[in-house]
C-alpha cells in the first residue's frame, strides 16, 4: 500500500514543523510522552482493514488527503453570532475552534471556584502535576494509530476536575469546530471526578457545511470511588469529515457513569468507547448513530470488567437509509475475580434503504463463573402494517415513517436528562425526519 | 355514500372476494355478518386501501370518486375509517400524537387549519370520557399493552375524533365486555347522523340490539347471498349460516 505510506511520510513529516506550537514543550514528561506517541505512530501509521479491529472501517481512502494539521493554519475569526448554532442552552462552555481554545467564545461564568475547567493547554501551564497524574493513563494499555496520533499531535483539549463531594449544578458542554477544509485537529480531554464527586460533560463536534478535515479526539475519564459522571457525546461533523474518537474511562468502586452517544454527522465517524468497571461500579452506555447518503458510522465499544459486582448495560440503536453502512462492535469482558457480574447488551438497527447496510457483532468473553451476561442484536425495516395503521388514520406515508423512524429514536432521546440538551437532540432529528416529532407540548 | 359494485379481488392467486355489490346510502347502518373465513375483513380491508390485495374486477366508489385510485391516507382524508379488527400496536408513538396528526391531516384536507392545542385537549377528553377510557391512554404508545377491549375502544376514540362520514367497524364488538359494548355502542349512536355512514361486521346479534341496522348482509365464500333488515340478524343467531345456502 505504498499510498498509505506515502501519506504516513506527510504527516510524519509535517510534525517537526509543528511540534515546537504545540502546548507543554517545556514539560519533559510530556515532551517523552508525544515522542513516544510519534515513534509509535510512524512505526503503525493509521490502522487498516488488515487490522481485525478496523476491518469494517477503512480509513484509509479519506486520510490519503493529507490534512494538514491546524496548527500551521492561520485561525480564522469566529464570530459569537456564528456560535448561537452550537451551544446547548443552560450549560457552561468550553470552545475550542480548529483546534485552539477560544476565551471569548467560552461560557464559564458562575462556575464553582473549587471546580477545575479550563482548556487542557491552560492545564499544562497552571497545574501541570495534576495533568500529568491522568493524561495517558486510560490509555496507556490501548495500542492503535489514533491514540498515538493523538498523543503527538494533540493541541487543545478539555481538562475537566471536580473535587471530591462536589456536585456541579450544571452541565459543562465542549464545543469543538472546525471552519477550515482539509485540515487535522487532534484534542485531548481529560476528564476527572474525584471521590464522591457528581459532574455532567457534553462533548459536542461540528464542522461547517461540506468540509472535509479530520477530528481526532481523545477523551481520558476518571470516575473515583462514589463518584457519578454522565457524559453526553454529540458528533454532527460536517458532512466530508472524518470523525474518529475515543472515550476511555476508569471507573473505581462504587461509581456510575452514563453515557450517551449520538452520531449524526461526518462522512466516517468511528466512536470509539472503552469502559473498565471496578467494584459494585455501574455503567449505563448508550448511542443513537443516524446514517444515510454515503455516510459510515462505526461504534467500537468495549466494557472491561475487572472486579466483582460492576453492573453494565449497553444499548446502540441504529438508522440507516441510502447507501449508509453502520457497524456495532460491543465486546464485554468478563475477568476471571469478577464474579456477579450483571451484563446487558444490546444493539437494534433500522435500516430504511434497501442499500442501507449494518454489521453488527456482539461478543461476550467470560472468564468467571457466577455473572449475569445477555445480549441481543436485531436488524429490522419499518413495519408495513404500522405504515398502513398510521395512513389509514390520514397520515402519509413519508410522515408515518418519519413517526415509526422517530419512535424508534425517541428512546434514546427519553434518555437524556438535560432538557436543554433533550430540545437540541429533538431538534436535529426534526431535521432528519421532519414528521416525526412527539410533540410534549400538551402533556 | 358509498358503492361496491361486483368486486371481485384476490390475495396471491386466491381468489377471495368474488363479486360483491353493496350500496350504503348517507346515515343508513349496513350490518356484515358471516361465517369465519368468509372475506368480511378483507373487504373492509381492500375499502381501506390495504396493500397486498389485488382488484381483479368491480368498481368501489364513495360518494361517487373512485377509491380504487386512492392512497390510504387520501380515503381517510375523504372520509372513511376503518376501526380494525386487529388494531396495531406502535411502540413509540403517543396516542394523543397520533390523534393530533389525524385530525389536522383531515382538517387540512378540508381547507381547515390545524387544530389550537388547548381545543384539542378539550376535544379528546371530551371524547375519552364518552367511551369510559382514562386519561391516562391518551400518554401511552398507541395500543402498546391494551387489552383486547381497550384496543377496540381505542378505535372508536379514533373516530369519534376524526369524524369520519363512512365508517367500517370490524368486530368492533369481539373482546369488549358487556358493560363495554354499551359504552361502545353509545359511542357509536352519538355519532350517527343523517349524512354519516355504518358498516359493521359482526359475529353477534347483540351488538345490534344496541346498534340497530338498516340492512343487514350475509357474505359467505367471498359473496353476499342474503341480504334482509334487522330480523334477518336475530334468524342467523337463531339457526346459524347453514340454511341460507340450502333455501337458495
Ligand atoms: N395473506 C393471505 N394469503 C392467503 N389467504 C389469505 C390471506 N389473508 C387472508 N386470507 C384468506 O382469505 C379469507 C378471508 O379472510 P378474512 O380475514 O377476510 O375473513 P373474515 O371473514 O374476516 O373472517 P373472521 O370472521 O374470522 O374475521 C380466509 O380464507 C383467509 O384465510
Ligand atoms: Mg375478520
Amino acid at each position: 500500500m505504498a499510498s498509505a505510506v506515502s501519506s504516513l511520510e506527510k504527516y510524519v513529516e509535517e510534525y517537526d514543523e509543528i511540534k515546537s506550537t504545540l502546548p507543554g514543550q517545556e514539560l519533559d514528561w510530556l515532551v517523552q510522552l508525544r515522542r513516544q506517541g510519534l515513534d509509535q505512530f510512524s512505526t503503525q501509521g493509521f490502522p487498516t482493514i488488515r487490522n481485525e479491529d478496523w476491518r469494517y472501517t477503512n480509513v484509509t481512502p479519506l486520510i490519503k488527503k493529507s490534512f494538514q494539521s491546524v496548527v500551521v493554519k492561520p485561525s480564522i475569526a469566529v464570530m459569537p453570532e456564528q456560535m448561537h448554532d452550537y451551544y446547548v442552552p443552560d450549560c457552561w462552555q468550553v470552545v475550542i475552534v480548529d483546534g485552539h481554545f477560544s476565551k471569548t467564545l467560552s461560557k464559564l461564568d458562575g462556575l464553582p471556584e473549587e471546580v477545575v475547567v479550563m482548556a487542557l493547554s491552560d492545564a499544562l501551564i497552571k497545574c501541570p502535576d495534576k495533568v500529568k497524574r491522568y493524561l495517558g493513563q486510560a490509555v496507556e494499555n490501548e495500542d492503535h494509530g489514533f491514540i498515538h496520533y493523538n498523543t503527538a499531535w494533540f493541541s487543545e483539549g478539555l481538562f475537566v476536575w471536580i473535587p471530591q463531594q462536589v456536585k456541579m449544578k450544571q452541565p459543562l458542554q465542549l464545543v469543538h469546530v472546525v471552519t477550515q477544509e482539509n485540515v487535522a485537529t487532534a484534542t485531548r480531554n481529560l476528564i476527572v471526578a474525584e471521590a464522591g464527586a457528581e459532574g455532567m460533560v457534553i462533548e459536542s463536534y461540528f464542522g461547517s457545511q461540506a468540509q472535509a478535515y479530520l477530528t481526532s479526539s481523545i477523551s481520558e475519564v476518571f470516575i473515583a470511588e462514589n463518584a457519578h459522571l454522565t457524559l453526553y457525546k454529540l458528533q454532527n461533523e460536517a458532512s466530508k469529515a472524518l470523525h474518529c474518537s475515543g472515550i476511555y474511562s476508569r471507573q473505581e468502586k462504587h461509581s456510575s457513569f452514563n453515557y450517551l452517544d449520538f452520531s449524526f454527522g461526518g462522512l466516517m465517524a468511528r466512536n470509539e468507547l472503552h469502559v473498565n468497571v471496578g467494584f459494585a461500579a455501574a455503567c449505563d452506555l448508550n448511542g443513537l448513530f443516524v446514517g444515510r447518503g454515503r455516510q459510515h458510522i462505526d461504534n467500537h465499544t468495549s466494557i472491561e470488567h475487572l472486579q466483582p459486582r460492576g453492573s453494565s448495560r449497553e444499548l446502540f440503536k441504529g438508522i440507516l437509509d441510502g447507501r449508509a453502512r453502520g457497524v456495532f462492535q460491543g465486546c464485554v469482558k468478563v475477568f476471571e475475580d469478577a464474579q456477579k457480574i450483571d451484563s446487558e447488551m444490546h444493539n437494534h438497527n433500522l435500516l430504511l434503504s434497501d442499500n442501507a447496510e449494518i454489521d453488527t457483532k456482539p461478543q461476550l468473553i467470560i472468564y468467571a463463573d457466577d455473572v449475569k451476561c445477555a445480549h441481543g442484536v436485531t436488524v429490522g425495516q419499518l413495519d408495513d402494517a404500522s405504515i398502513f395503521y398510521l395512513q389509514s388514520r390520514a397520515v402519509s406515508e413519508e410522515d408515518a415513517k418519519d413517526m415509526l423512524t422517530f419512535a424508534f429514536a425517541n428512546e434514546m432521546v427519553e434518555k437524556i436528562k438535560v432538557s436543554g440538551f433533550k430540545s437540541y437532540i429533538l431538534a436535529l432529528l426534526l431535521q432528519r425526519f421532519p414528521q416525526g416529532s412527539i410533540e410534549k407540548e400538551w402533556l | 355514500m358509498l358503492s361496491i359494485k361486483d368486486l371481485q379481488v384476490n390475495i396471491g392467486d386466491k381468489s377471495i372476494l368474488k363479486g360483491i355489490s353493496l350500496d350504503i346510502n348517507p346515515g343508513e347502518v349496513h350490518a356484515i355478518m358471516g361465517p369465519n373465513g368468509s372475506g368480511k375483513s378483507t373487504l373492509s380491508h381492500v375499502l381501506a386501501g390495504k396493500d397486498g390485495y389485488t382488484i381483479t374486477g368491480g368498481s368501489i366508489e364513495i360518494e361517487g370518486q373512485d377509491l380504487a385510485e386512492m392512497a390510504p391516507e387520501k380515503r381517510a382524508r375523504e372520509g372513511l375509517f376503518l376501526a380494525f379488527q386487529y388494531p396495531v400496536e406502535i411502540p413509540g408513538v403517543s396516542n394523543i400524537y397520533l390523534l393530533k396528526a389525524a385530525l389536522n391531516a383531515v382538517r387540512l384536507h378540508k381547507g381547515l387549519s390545524e387544530v389550537d392545542a388547548l381545543d384539542f385537549l378539550t376535544l379528546v377528553k371530551e371524547k375519552i370520557k364518552l367511551l369510559g377510557m382514562d386519561e391516562k391512554f391518551l400518554y401511552r404508545s398507541v395500543n402498546q399493552g391494551f387489552s383486547g377491549g381497550e384496543k377496540k375502544r381505542n378505535e372508536i376514540l379514533q373516530m369519534a375524533i376524526m369524524e369520519p362520514k363512512m365508517c367500517i367497524l370490524d368486530e368492533t364488538d369481539s373482546g369488549l365486555d358487556i358493560d363495554a359494548l354499551q359504552i361502545v355502542a353509545a359511542g357509536v349512536n352519538s355519532l350517527r347522523s343523517e349524512s354519516r355512514s355504518f358498516l359493521m361486521i359482526t359475529h353477534y346479534q347483540r351488538l345490534l340490539d344496541y346498534i340497530v341496522p338498516d340492512v343487514v348482509h350475509v357474505l359467505s365464500d367471498g359473496q353476499i347471498v342474503k341480504t334482509g333488515g334487522p330480523e334477518l340478524a336475530l334468524e342467523l343467531e337463531q339457526k346459524g349460516y347453514g340454511w341460507i345456502g340450502q333455501e337458495a
